[in-house]
């Protein structure tokens, strides 16, 4: 029997098609996902994301833990700031990619991927061992609501009372919304302005009310998974699972950035990563010259058949109109025009290396 | 969802009419299951396709599915519409969105009834 998200009853109510994702039945999409997408891009999408992950680290020594058990700085993060960072096996191997929020002095939300949330809550806990710090996982009691476009600002100050200038990316704060205590965060994974709200599951339903009522005028729709996806990769980002796993460094998946060597003392899988820097592939965009769509696991090759790839997420691009993949490519074929040919179900179809993101917003 | 009564059915989810001419299409169930259908390529006419073997792809934005053959025979018309507008997949499956008519050249292997594809596709 699946988990089911706190707004479960909304999404029934709102028609959804809910698909099995990581234990939990959540909304794949309310009616067209290609017309979700375009909302997303051009007003605004409300999703669900409760089957995320969050876990809460608190305690005098909360940084500490966060320093030694990931690969970002995070003891030095502001009160009211977000990074994205990584929880890495003692190999190297990526574990799962998270946002950590600094929410007080001695208090951080860490959020999971939906499928990896109990390792890394385990892993905190281990990790957490002989720090004065209390590793307790919220996933249960926490729903999380994404408004996500260029209209979602408008929408969010109408609901909170709240000017937002001053909330930028990658921060968050407390706010109201139906009369009921929020975290606000502007983070998303759409490529789009946006905001991220973290409610008591029992107060959820109340607040998606309140939010989609607010935002309906300005249009605002629920948007689900299906959706999600091909917003996350036209904006360029990595899905765990697809160009993230274990079997991959940060440094492989071109996201060496977040491992932080200059930060003091050590943290679990130093040693490991520094001296796994050296990379033989690099991740590049694909843009498709045919209608064909490269998919996860297709091969890429040169035009004399030589492979020099893999993709790892692939999809028509509803904003561009062509499709585009995101693939490991080796590093003398990376460069931006390289022709390669995919290997979809037996065609070889046309693509092009391009860079990274597809999709960029204007603002 | 009830399906038209008049058709029949396999269980990879097409449609087919009776006649030694029948047209194919696949069902509202398996075009909702695909989600927005961005592209589709189906065999030209005169083709020679076989029950159960694939003779074409229907692409969504999130996976590729092979089109079978419900029946054997040659392929007499290929609907053009669906081909440059894939969305008539979604919104009219066993109408606009039909795919191809193929000249029944044997005998049909199992076809489900209408109440038989319910009951696959139920709950």
């Amino acid at each position: 029997m699946s988990r089911r998200s706190p707004l479960h009853a909304q999404h029934v109510a709102l028609g959804a098609q809910f698909t099995d994702f990581a234990g939990w039945s959540m909304p794949l999409r309310y009616g067209s996902e290609l017309a979700e997408h375009k909302v997303v891009r051009e007003a605004a999408g409300l999703f669900d994301l409760s089957h995320m992950g969050e876990i809460e680290i608190s305690g005098p020594e909360a940084g500490r833990v966060l320093d030694y058990a990931l690969v970002g700085a995070i003891g030095s993060l502001a009160i009211g700031r977000a990074r994205y960072t990584m929880l890495c096996h003692t190999n190297g191997g990526v574990l799962d990619d998270l946002v950590v929020y600094r929410q007080a002095e001695r208090k951080f939300l860490v959020v999971a991927n939906a499928s990896n949330a109990a390792v890394v809550r385990a892993l905190l806990g281990e990790r957490a061992h002989g720090l004065s710090a209390e590793v307790i996982d919220r996933s249960a009691e926490t729903a999380l609501i994404a408004v996500q476009g260029p209209v979602a600002a408008e929408i969010v100050t109408a609901v909170t009372g709240e000017d937002l200038t001053g909330l930028k990316y990658y921060a968050g704060r407390p706010a109201v919304i139906a009369g009921h205590p929020v975290y606000l965060a502007r983070t998303g994974y759409t490529g789009e302005d946006g905001f991220e709200v973290y409610v008591a599951a029992e107060l959820a339903e109340a607040v998606w009310r309140r939010i989609a009522e607010a935002g309906e005028p300005l249009g605002l729709r629920p948007a689900g998974l299906a959706c999600r996806d091909t917003l996350r990769l036209e904006a360029g980002m990595a899905l765990y699972g697809n160009e993230l796993h274990v079997g991959l460094t940060p440094f492989d998946a071109g996201l060496g950035r977040v491992v932080r060597f200059d930060k003091l003392g050590d943290f679990v899988g130093r040693s490991a990563l520094e001296a796994r820097q050296h990379t033989t592939r690099a991740l590049v965009g694909l843009a498709g010259k045919s209608r064909r769509s490269p998919r996860a696991g297709q091969l890429v090759k040169l035009a004399d058949g030589t492979v020099v790839g893999e993709i790892t997420s692939g999809a028509p691009s509803p904003t561009l109109g062509h499709p585009i993949a995101m693939a490991y490519l080796d590093h003398a074929h990376t460069a931006a025009g390289t022709e390669v040919v995919v290997d979809v179900r037996g065609n070889a179809e046309p693509a092009e290396v391009v860079a990274l993101p597809f999709y960029k917003r204007s603002r | 969802m009830p399906v038209p009564p008049e058709l029949h059915y396999t269980k990879d989810h097409e449609w087919i009419t009776d006649g030694p001419v029948a047209t194919v299409g696949i069902t509202a169930y398996a075009a909702e299951a695909l989600g927005d259908v961005v592209f589709v390529q189906l065999p030209e006419a005169g083709a020679v396709v076989s029950a159960g073997e694939a003779c074409g792809e229907i692409e969504s934005t999130k996976s590729v599915s092979d089109l079978l053959a419900p029946v054997s025979g040659t392929v007499t018309e290929v609907n053009q519409a669906v081909a440059e507008d894939p969305a008539l997949l979604n919104s009219d499956p066993f109408g606009a969105g039909w795919l191809i008519r193929i000249n029944r050249a044997a005998p049909d292997g199992e076809l489900l009834t209408p109440d038989e594809y319910d009951e696959l596709t139920a709950g």
